[in-house]
């Protein structure tokens, strides 16, 4: 009876196994298929690390909104960050989402160099993609005309200040400095009044955002550090609008000592800093607010905006301009068709649509305001003038951010000259000129002329080098 | 057909036995194998594979997202060309000399010491091993904040002026940078070689102490006549090993400097990085390898060297 049983077993298990193994083999057949023809998962990048739950929850429901317009598409929103540092490794290791935003700076090297899926013909099936702005959409663009990235804000660099270190110094919040000379005075009074904060500071990490703001303020100061385009490009570090900006860092640092402590602090941790009431001015681009928001929770009312005095350096120096840059949506080269196919659809929806619809303008504006988020933020236009106009128009109502905040830097940045970020090799430029302004905020006898022309042949360096990986 | 002639007293000749799948299989040569494949899948993938591919990107130019280009040893010459390298090399070289001198003598008295205590020297090996169990992240946001690179004038500033000392910039000042990375570093791996010092100290005879002590010696006598001969093998050890994990100091100028300020903290391992990782493009994984290799070249000649140097005196 025990042995009749067990063979009965045997033959059931084995006969259950050849039905299970079937109806696998069916299952995985049809899910596949259902997959292919039905069913495409993407993953797309979020908001930074650390971001608020009120920030969270507005992205998340803009996923939900997205998957029940598109049935389909599966959306997984990824936690995301743009460092130079770790961006190639990530993408040469497929941990990027599917999804991701890189640097005007970047999108044309990175096309060129095949790590970006081609979106040409799924961009083209979109009436926008014919509005762009010609220079905008030239930096998702690869030396064959394929567009490997799709523009989705620019922004101008600024001077952040803090109203209320202003306030407290005395100053006037309404009357942020117009001149560099005043930016000097007004450190010294933020110092004078709190001598714990920096009255005035600049990034001075070894992660490409020193040599960033120190072509910034070189450009402000009618300098340029780079001329020409592609492999005919040349490296101009020694030019005097950097002597200028650097002569004036050297000043605030060793002779005014006002520029604090910490001379290591990058684009977070500036911004982390500045919402915690220990800078009272730095630059970075007019789009960090959100950021300031999203991220540390700033204090409402300490935030204002300033446009970059504009200053030229007398004979030999270009005009005076304001650094401009921006952000580029990008797909990994990874994909597969129907994921390139559903990824572009998320950036006309996440990115786009609120750009160039009035019902995504809304949208995106409503439940920005909704959860609390900043809008209203200063950014350029990457399509026409006209559009533009248009989507501020239709995201006006929703407008939350204080205006008197930006008031001093919407007033004179249109009059403002704008100037593009250097065309070749622009990270390993800015990383070029990390050390040079890491030399002059920890060497009092720092010599600014030599070390320009020392950083230039590396620069020049890094140009030849671009272009033959290109 | 004759016989060739055994010498006397040798073993007859055994028989030859052919060697076929099954005989090889029957004296245990599978189950050998089959205990060796898992050393071998694991050695092979994660060491031995990767050292292929390394040296082979060495030669290559490639960005790991496209077909890789062969390029011959274009990569060494821009290595050795590239102005950072000699800088690089410069502040390894600072490193591991100011961590020999300073750092390798410590853990040395500190055992020697507790060696020497009658009471609660578990407590004191315990307190010494400490700063290994803090993770390095930690142990480095620490010594940020006692450095004032996290806000303020920090611990030792304000330490140093209760002296009447005026603040030092610390990991912020070129000339300062280094010198404070190797303080940081032998506080924080001091207590691993502790332990091992005086695992070595308690198979010294004691003998040899009470015959020291009655020929008159001293404690310094005895340290330097009974103690460090005893102890000259793994001396010459915890040296060789010290000097091959400051050459390749990464941890502490990463975390602390991102190589700055000015380059004033770039290590060789940190240029290995900057290359692999520095460039957003991604285009200089090849150069990484290249000196990778330089790297390892170098220390293991200098290992060599090393072991021939001091083979006399590590035998006793």
């Amino acid at each position: 009876m025990q042995i009749r049983s067990v063979k009965l077993s045997s033959r059931l298990r084995m006969g259950a196994a050849v039905a299970a193994i079937s109806l696998g083999a069916v299952a995985v057949g049809s899910a596949s298929s259902a997959s292919a023809s039905s069913s495409v998962s993407i993953s797309v990048a979020s908001l930074v690390p650390g971001a608020t739950a009120a920030a969270t929850a507005q992205f998340n429901n803009q996923v939900k909104q997205f998957e029940k317009a598109n049935p389909g598409i599966n959306v997984k929103s990824v936690q995301y960050d743009w460092t130079a540092p770790t961006f190639a490794a990530e993408l040469a290791a497929k941990t990027l989402p599917t999804v991701f935003t890189v640097p005007f700076t970047d999108g044309d090297s990175l096309g060129d160099a095949g790590q970006l899926a081609n979106l040409t013909k799924y961009v083209k099936t979109y009436s926008w993609s014919k509005d762009f702005d010609k220079a905008a959409i030239a930096e998702g663009t690869d030396a064959k005309g394929q567009i490997v990235a799709i523009p989705e804000a620019a922004y101008a660099q600024g001077l952040e200040y803090n109203r209320n270190l202003f306030a407290n110094a005395g100053l006037n919040p309404n009357d942020p400095p117009k001149t560099w000379a005043q930016v000097e005075t007004d450190a010294k009074a933020i110092v004078l009044h709190d001598a714990q904060v920096a009255g005035f500071s600049v990034m001075g990490a070894n992660d490409n955002t020193a040599g960033w703001i120190l072509t910034t303020m070189a450009d402000a100061f009618g300098g340029r550090m780079e001329k020409g385009i592609g492999a005919k490009a040349v490296a101009t570090f020694d030019n005097p609008g950097a002597v200028a900006a650097l002569t004036f860092d050297h000043n605030l640092r060793w002779n005014d000592n006002a520029m604090g402590t910490n001379f290591n602090l990058s684009w977070g941790t500036s911004n982390q800093a500045f919402a915690a009431g220990e800078i009272g001015m730095f630059i970075s681009g007019s789009d960090v607010y959100t950021n300031m928001v999203q991220g540390f929770n700033i204090p409402a009312g300490i935030y204002g905006l300033a446009a970059l005095p504009q200053q030229s350096s007398g004979s030999g120096a270009s005009s005076p301009g304001e650094l401009g840059g921006g952000t580029l949506a990008a797909v990994t080269p990874f994909a597969s068709k129907a994921q390139i196919a559903a990824a572009v659809k998320w950036i006309n929806f996440f990115y786009i649509s609120p750009l160039v619809t009035k019902a995504g303008a809304i949208r995106n504006a409503k439940s920005l305001d909704d959860d609390n988020q900043p809008v209203g933020v200063p950014t350029f236009p990457i399509f026409s003038q006209k559009i533009y106009n248009q989507d501020l128009k239709w995201e006006e109502p929703y407008i939350n951010v204080p205006e008197t905040a930006f008031a001093p830097f919407n007033k004179s940045i249109l009059k403002d000259n704008l100037v593009p970020e250097p065309e070749a090799a622009t990270q390993a430029i800015y990383g070029d000129l990390d050390s040079v302004v890491e030399q002059v905020l920890t060497n009092q006898n720092a010599n600014i002329p030599a070390l320009l022309q020392a950083a230039n042949s590396a620069g020049q360096a890094s140009i030849a080098q671009a272009s033959a990986s290109s | 057909m004759s016989t060739a002639p055994q010498p006397a007293g040798a073993a007859p000749k055994r028989k030859r036995v052919r060697r076929t799948p099954a005989t090889w299989v029957k004296r245990g040569g599978l189950s050998k194998f089959l205990f060796l494949l898992p050393l071998l899948l694991v050695f092979g993938l994660f060491s031995w594979y990767p050292i292929v591919r390394l040296v082979m990107m060495s030669l290559q130019f490639t960005n790991l997202v496209q077909p890789a280009k062969w390029i011959g040893l274009a990569n060494f010459s821009e290595v050795i060309h590239d102005p950072l390298f000699l800088i690089a090399v410069k502040n390894t070289a600072e490193f591991a000399g100011l961590a020999l001198v300073f750092g390798y003598p410590i853990p040395l008295i500190i055992s020697v010491l507790i060696s020497e205590v009658r009471k609660r020297r578990g407590l004191y090996s315990a307190l010494a091993y400490l700063p290994v169990v803090i993770p390095p992240v930690v142990g480095v946001l620490l010594w940020k904040t006692f450095y004032g690179d996290s806000g303020g004038i920090g611990v030792f500033n304000t330490i140093l002026g209760w002296v009447g000392i005026h603040p030092q910039e610390w990991i912020q000042s070129t000339s300062q940078a280094i010198p404070s990375l190797v303080l940081y570093s032998t506080w924080a791996n001091a207590g691993s070689t502790v332990i091992i010092y005086l695992a070595a100290l308690t198979g010294v005879n004691r003998e040899l102490y009470e015959a020291a002590s009655v020929d008159g010696a001293g404690l310094w006598k005895k340290l330097w006549h009974v103690t460090l001969p005893q102890l000259r093998t793994i001396l010459l050890i915890t040296m060789i090993l010290q000097i091959i994990g400051t050459a390749q100091v990464f941890i502490e100028p990463w975390l602390f400097t991102q190589g700055g300020p000015a380059n004033a903290t770039l290590t060789v391992l940190l240029l290995i990085y900057d290359y692999a990782f520095g460039n957003s493009i991604g285009a200089a994984y090849g150069e990484a390898a290249a000196l990778s290799l330089m790297l390892v070249a170098f220390l293991a000649v200098f290992s060599l060297i090393y072991l021939r140097a001091t083979r006399a005196w590590s035998t006793s």
